[in-house]
């Protein structure tokens, strides 16, 4: 029997769990099992929207900018005074002119997306901390609804996690169920193909990083909401690559029409439990990156053996 | 002349429209834009940033500037190769803290701290190439995770090692030599990165490897079917990028003696930016060192000048962004619409006021009154032939003709049934000559004049003249060699038709109508070519007079003859001798009578003379209309014309039932017969001259009785 990634990475997931329950004390208990869960639905949410943008044969690298620095406007706005309601419009306004941006520029100047989303990332990150706040990070100004909603909980289990569920849900049904959705898995595996088809392929890459970007700021939002303030120096961290570990290793090719959200599962799954039993075991944060990106590596290794690049399909300078 | 057409005149003759186009088919003008970035850029911020030109400010700023130039010369290379490198960054700063740690933890002389620093470099370069060049992963996300990974390494070492470096004494003149000193009032990082972009630069343009590079870069299945070993130069470009990444690592170690968190951090997305902003392709295959040193400057002298400047936490992080998108976008859509915006813009057509001419009309009266004697030819080589522009015969009667694959046909005396091909050269054999030796000359389109000995060997005699002074096209390459014919000294006269077109495209040389054709000398004596005449309206046929010491030749587009002469009081002067004649002449050869015949590759029409005063029209029917619906001359009804010494025409003939040979561009006389040769036929055409010398021949007439 020939075991998919899939199978591997969730396997791979239950045998660290073991393995952490049994050695690490204070490891299985219920309460580190809801910081684990918690820990991982703003990375999983993240990841939701890299999936799709993956699957449709792209990738996102301003995620983190976006989610970061529209939230830190959006809670400056708030701090020097304005409405909640015009503040948060703005923001979401920004927030959609950056997906497409992003979108129209892969999807029409033909820009590899790498590129575009690299450079897109380094704007939002310099323009809004450069023209739009004053210091690294910015409070939840007091008695505001992000702070309730941090402390919010059901049944003993953090809001957010409820919203990483619904969230889930919610794209597991787009991409399985509607037609635009299923339309993704074809542009990402055959974009030429699709068009000849008659599927309205640029729209349709602009569509995803729109949601990439919309996803990222309710991210940021509940990044805001647990934290109570956000800082932007988290754009400069290995955020980023951790979103793209957790898509690539849960078995999400690079080149695209493969996966799905229980890939995202997966990869989130094992990445909470690792970075939980990493930090119980207390490696300090810089050896910690080391591990993870050696993971990452080993990932996009063997997915490069598993998924290899096709030479007569190739685009000339994909790269 | 009226105002109109004076102003059309003025407008389209005068200013030189076709120059943009010219200068737009030059490779250079992709370094035009960088290259305005760059002075802009350091200007800007030169007049802004009070003393920038003092040359302390600049030797300090330029000091960055030789460490970032090298990293970015070793990106551009890996770009070149259709790769990109994002670990520039962690391995400058690996580099860094080998020969950091070298030098002060472990005491050792310069020289081994600086080879520590190339091990790292190469050792992390050859990670990347295995994984990128060997084993086909994305370039892009592999080189960020191993960038991640030199990252976490390099920051694990700092913390533990920060101390133990500071505390150290060890001291050297070298170490400080290389970091703080000057040659020349250059500092040492600067005269590095100047050596290394001279070698790169060398190395990529003129050496077997660097082909090697860009061959890959441009398209890396053509290359593996050239027999390129592609994984393996990937793998190589990764490796002269880590040593490239490891040098500078090394220049900046010695300026700082020491290693700190914020050494190489963004280093990537600044190397990138320069790349790509100094206009190096993604993907690869375009681009060069050069364009990596532009772009290092912009990026440099941008960022350093925002800081200086007083620009606050975030902006030099903008700026990157947005120069980034901008660069990335526009390199990806002048690539895709530079042949659109050149096809756009490089056909210039000028005005021109064609003569009234006398009517050719059967029966009209007038001496170029045609008849239907063509119609009359017996066909040689029916559909074995495709495209015989010229034909000759040689002493024993053979005939022979060029074809449209690049060969010369020989068709066997007495009855011409018989044929084999005598010669294979490539192109398309044009005009054709022989001379003293029974060589048989030719003028091949878009090759140059050859040479084909009896015994079938083929020598190239020239394809290129001198250059002239103002051209912007290389005018010395021949592009449309069109006939030949050979003086008594053996000197050999031939036609360039135009220097703006390759020979294929002479229908947009004839709306154009730019006056660019050329008459050229090749002397066999010392092999050299010269331009004796430029500036006609696309030349054509040549003939050396009887006597020898004139040339007649004809110029299409103008339908004018002209006598060029080569001895005599007026040696070297070109006078007109036939104008405004109703047809385009092709080839002239001569007559047993001691006239010239002439062929029509076509007949004038009103319809096209009109659209010669209407440049702009003819402008906007190569832009708007697909080709075939384009007004250009007609060569399908032409004939032949024999005219004397002074421009009187004897005779005209034509095919006027248009089945049997209305498409003429040659004709040769040969013991009482004309042989008839047209560009677009599959046959040759041979009828019987009334009334002519049967025993003249071509070579007898050229080089005296049986040799």
């Amino acid at each position: 029997m020939r075991l998919s990634q899939e199978q591997i990475v969730a396997s791979i997931a239950v045998l660290i769990f073991a393995a952490a329950s049994f050695a690490l004390p204070g490891f299985f208990t219920p309460e580190n099992i809801v910081s684990i869960v918690r820990s991982i639905s703003v990375l999983g949410i993240l990841a939701l929207g890299m999936a799709i943008v993956i699957i449709g044969r792209g990738i996102d690298l301003s995620a983190v900018a976006i989610m970061a620095m529209s939230v830190a406007w959006y809670l400056q706005l708030l701090n020097d005074g304005s409405s909640d309601g015009a503040a948060l419009m703005l923001v979401l306004a920004g927030v959609l002119c950056i997906g497409l941006l992003n979108g129209f520029l892969v999807a029409y100047a033909d820009v590899p997306a790498i590129f575009v989303t690299l450079a897109s990332g380094s704007f939002v990150f310099g323009f809004v901390r450069s023209q739009l706040i004053t210091q690294d990070a910015v409070p939840v100004p007091s008695g505001h609804w992000l702070q309730s909603l941090g402390g919010l909980r059901f049944l003993d289990i953090p809001v957010e996690v409820f919203i990483f569920a619904g969230l889930a849900f919610l794209v597991f049904l787009f991409l399985r169920y509607t037609k635009w959705g299923r339309y993704v898995y074809y542009a990402g595996d055959n974009p030429v193909a699709a068009r000849n088809v008659g599927m309205p392929i640029r729209p349709m890459l602009v569509l995803r990083y729109v949601i990439s970007a919309v996803i990222s700021l309710m991210a940021g939002l509940l990044t805001a909401a647990s934290l109570h303030s956000i800082n932007t120096r988290v754009v400069n961290s290995t955020l980023l690559y951790d979103i793209v570990l957790v898509a690539v290793i849960g078995g999400i090719g690079l080149s695209g029409g493969k996966g799905g959200v229980r890939n995202v599962l997966y990869g989130a799954a094992l990445i909470g439990i690792m970075l939980n039993a990493m930090t119980i075991i207390d490696i300090p944060l810089i050896y910690q990156n080391l591990i993870k990106s050696t993971i990452l590596l080993a990932a996009i290794i063997i997915d490069g053996f598993l998924n290899p690049r096709d030479e007569q399909t190739a685009q000339q300078g994909d790269i | 002349m009226a105002f109109r057409d004076r102003l059309q005149a003025w407008r389209y003759n005068l200013i030189p429209d076709h120059l943009i186009g010219e200068i737009l088919t030059k490779r250079w003008t992709d370094n035009a834009i960088p290259f305005l970035a760059l002075v802009i850029v350091v200007a800007g911020f030169g007049s802004s940033i009070p003393g920038f030109f003092k040359l302390t400010s600049l030797q300090d700023s330029t000091r960055q500037l030789g460490e970032f130039s090298i990293v970015v010369t070793g990106l551009t290379v890996v770009m070149l190769g259709g790769g990109i490198d994002l670990s520039v960054g962690s391995i400058f700063a690996l580099s860094c803290f080998a020969a950091v740690s070298v030098f002060f933890i472990f005491e050792q002389p310069v020289w081994i701290a600086l080879l520590a620093s190339i091990l790292t470099g190469v050792a992390f370069g050859a990670i990347n190439g295995y994984l990128v060049g060997f084993l086909r992963l994305r370039a892009f996300l592999t080189t960020l995770v191993t960038f991640i990974i030199g990252r976490a390494v390099y920051d694990i070492l700092v913390v533990n090692f920060a101390a133990q470096i500071q505390m150290s004494m060890a001291m050297s003149d070298v170490w400080d030599f290389v970091g703080d000193g000057t040659f020349l009032d250059i500092s040492i990082s600067v005269l590095t990165a100047l050596i290394f972009v001279v070698i790169t630069h060398i190395a990529l343009t003129r050496s077997r490897p660097g082909w090697h590079v860009l061959a890959v870069g441009g398209s890396r299945r053509s290359a593996h079917n050239a027999g390129i070993k592609v994984k393996q130069t990937v793998f190589l470009t990764y490796v002269f990028s880590g040593f490239c990444s490891s040098i500078a690592g090394f220049l900046i170690a010695c300026r700082l003696s020491g290693a700190g968190p914020g050494t190489g951090l963004n280093l990537e997305i600044l190397a990138l930016t320069a790349a790509v902003v100094g206009g190096n392709s993604l993907g690869g295959g375009r681009g060069s060192v050069v364009k990596g040193l532009m772009g290092a400057i912009i990026v440099l002298v941008m960022t350093n000048g925002l800081i200086r400047l007083g620009y606050g936490t975030g902006t030099n992080q903008m700026v990157l962004g947005l120069m980034l998108a901008v660069a990335v976008t526009v390199d990806i859509r002048w690539l895709k619409n530079r042949h659109k915006v050149l096809n756009e813009v490089y056909v210039a057509p000028v005005y021109l006021r064609m003569g009234e001419a006398k009517s050719a009309v059967p029966g009209s009266g007038t001496s170029y009154a045609l008849d239907d004697r063509l119609s009359r030819t017996e066909y040689i080589g029916l559909g074995q032939l495709e495209g015989p522009e010229d034909v000759i015969l040689d002493r024993n009667d053979h005939l022979y003709c060029g074809t449209r694959h690049g060969e010369i046909v020989r068709f066997f005396a007495p009855d011409y049934q018989r044929s084999e091909v005598f010669a294979h050269i490539g192109g398309f054999p044009l005009g054709l000559a022989f001379d003293k030796d029974e060589n048989l000359i030719s003028c091949v389109g878009a090759m140059g004049l050859y040479s084909i000995s009896p015994d079938r060997s083929v020598r190239k005699l020239t394809a290129e003249t001198s250059r002239s002074w103002t051209s912007v096209v290389d005018d010395a390459r021949l592009r449309d060699p069109n006939d030949c014919d050979i003086a008594p000294d053996g000197r050999i006269y031939f036609t360039d038709s135009t220097k703006r077109y390759d020979a294929h495209d002479w229908a947009l040389d004839s709306i154009e109508n730019r006056a660019t054709g050329r008459l050229l000398v090749y002397d066999p004596k010392d092999g050299s070519t010269k331009t004796l005449l430029d500036g006609y309206r696309y030349t054509n046929g040549v003939c050396v007079a009887h006597d020898g010491n004139s040339l007649f030749f004809a110029e299409s587009w103008a339908c004018r003859v002209h006598r060029y002469w080569l001895s005599g009081p007026k040696a070297g002067i070109a006078e007109c001798v036939i104008s405004d004649m109703p047809g385009y002449p092709d080839n002239i050869n001569r007559a047993s009578d001691g006239t010239y015949w002439m062929a029509w590759l076509g007949m004038r029409t009103p319809s096209f003379d009109l659209s010669l005063r209407h440049p702009g029209m003819r402008k906007r029917m190569t832009r708007r209309l697909p080709q075939d619906d384009w007004l250009f001359p007609n060569i399908n009804t032409g004939g032949v014309v024999k005219f004397d010494d002074q421009g009187q025409i004897r005779d005209a003939m034509a095919d006027l039932s248009g089945v049997s040979h209305p498409m003429v561009t040659s004709m040769r006389e040969h013991r009482g017969f004309l042989f008839v040769g047209g560009i677009l036929n599959n046959r040759i055409g041979r009828f019987e001259i009334a009334g002519s010398d049967e025993t003249w021949t071509g070579p007898s007439s050229y080089w005296g009785g049986q040799q």
